[in-house]
């Protein structure tokens, strides 16, 4: 029920904007968000952006999905400090 | 600065330090998870079966479909079955069943139900639809309630009138204040819900600390951002500190997402709300305020249906409560699978018994 994908906004027309997710376009409410802007990485849930992301976590989230599909692994690839899941070692 | 991680390693380093923390304490843990997509990403990673026997991980009412009650899938159904009525909803609340029949049972009779991705999509279908009433089944927690909240209002700004909600949302804190005020309930920690705090933000779960002198950890939905947050827990279980933490900061804010709040404030207030198997817990659901009553159809057309107590074995209610696990349940596996579902817990990919179905049967072996 809760899913949310990081995507980013293409375009905004009143309170519509069109998001890109992987390449795949489409319209996402920004009433709950209403500082996005054209540029900007938002995390999408059920038509609304909800949450400001930043490039990287989307791009990891490409990256993962890629990987889940048969793509080489690459998530090893991303640089230390810019990966979210790798903040803390004990 | 570039320097490579490999996630394996991180994630042997963040058990390792997990199963340390455990050996100094000699006893058992138990954590909760009260969000469905942790108990799914917890089971497809496989994660019950690399951690240390004595960390057990607890589903807790976490998936909104597998907490709606019979009452309001009847009520659901009967609105269905009215001829001028064009139900919009979220898939997976299709094959929830209510006291005796479910919304596709409805559908396969011949009543107008549409599963839309976002409930902003049921305005097109009212503007296209004038002489149908167009109700939303607004069923989730607080991630996906100020998303209804926000099409009530884009419904009075663009003048529609034949768009309604039927409200069912859920609150999380209220019901684990409910959990914890169970005398047989045995948790030492919480594995909080991430998008529920997207909005909600960290605040909310302070009274955990405050209150019940219990830690929690807002947790992402990688295995390595659970298992990450898992340590976390296992971290002050040691210290005997308790703190609400935040280890999903790239999308949660202390204060959550203040739009989106205001907009559910604007539109609903809270209300006592039955839970499936919790029963009525105070203040853990949302009713819409006297204002906005025109879109509400249990204002605008109430019904009365009876209540039916259903003779089931079903143990769903314990199993959400985290008081058994699926395979205590009689109908687990046997009766109850998901192609032929009799419990919302197998309904929803997200509900508990679900996700052990589908990821082994939950026929898993913890590490040794």
């Amino acid at each position: 029920m809760c899913l949310a994908v990081p995507a980013k906004v293409i375009e905004i027309k009143d309170r519509m904007a069109t998001v890109e997710v992987r390449g795949v376009q489409r319209p996402a409410s920004i009433m709950l968000l209403p500082e996005a802007k054209v540029g900007d990485y938002v995390l999408v849930h059920a038509g609304f952006a909800m949450q400001f992301v930043t490039e990287q976590d989307v791009a990891e989230t490409n990256a993962l999905w890629a990987e889940m599909n048969g793509a080489e692994r690459t998530m090893t690839e991303l640089p230390e400090n810019e990966r979210a899941s790798s903040r803390i070692v004990p | 600065m570039t320097e490579k991680v490999d996630l394996h390693v991180l994630g042997r380093e963040l058990l390792a330090g997990i199963k340390k923390n455990i050996e100094s304490l000699g006893r058992t843990v138990r954590y909760m998870e009260v969000c469905g997509t942790h108990t799914v990403s917890i089971f497809r990673a496989g994660l019950r079966q690399i951690l240390p026997e004595s960390v057990e991980l607890v589903s807790g009412p976490g998936c909104p479909v597998c907490v709606t009650p019979d009452i309001y899938m009847d009520t659901a159904i009967a609105y269905a079955k009215q001829e001028d009525v064009i139900i919009t909803t979220f898939g997976d609340m299709l094959k929830v069943p209510g006291s005796k029949s479910s919304l596709s049972e409805a559908m396969a009779e011949g009543a107008d139900i549409r599963v839309v991705y976002s409930p902003l999509d049921s305005l097109p279908i009212a503007k296209e639809n004038p002489n149908k009433k167009v109700i939303f089944l607004a069923v989730g927690f607080e991630t996906t309630a100020p998303t209804a909240a926000a099409v009530v209002i884009a419904a009075k700004e663009q003048g529609i009138e034949n768009f309604y909600v039927l409200s069912a949302q859920k609150l999380v804190p209220p019901a684990m204040k409910s959990l914890l005020a169970d005398p047989e309930m045995r948790i030492d920690g919480f594995l909080l819900p991430g998008h529920v705090a997207v909005v909600t933000g960290t605040d909310d779960f302070a009274f955990l600390a405050d209150e019940y002198k219990l830690p929690g950890v807002v947790a992402g939905f990688e295995p390595l951002e659970i298992l990450r947050a898992v340590y976390r827990l296992t971290q002050m279980t040691v210290s005997g500190e308790a703190k609400v933490l935040n280890e999903y900061g790239k999308v949660v804010r202390a204060e959550g997402n203040p739009a989106a709040r205001k907009i559910l404030d604007m539109v609903y207030e809270p209300a006592d709300s039955e839970w499936r198997g919790l029963g009525m817990i105070p203040a853990s659901g949302l009713q819409v305020k006297k204002e906005w009553r025109e879109y509400d159809i249990s204002f605008v057309r109430p019904l009365d249906i009876p209540r039916v107590e259903k003779n089931t074995a079903c143990r769903c209610g314990e199993v959400l409560s985290g008081k058994v696990t699926p395979h205590d349940c009689p109908l687990f596996g046997k009766a109850c699978v998901p192609e032929h579902s009799i419990g919302p817990c197998m309904v929803s990919v997200e509900g508990v018994c679900a996700a052990w179905y589908k990821y082994g049967g939950g026929k898993f072996q913890y590490g040794k």
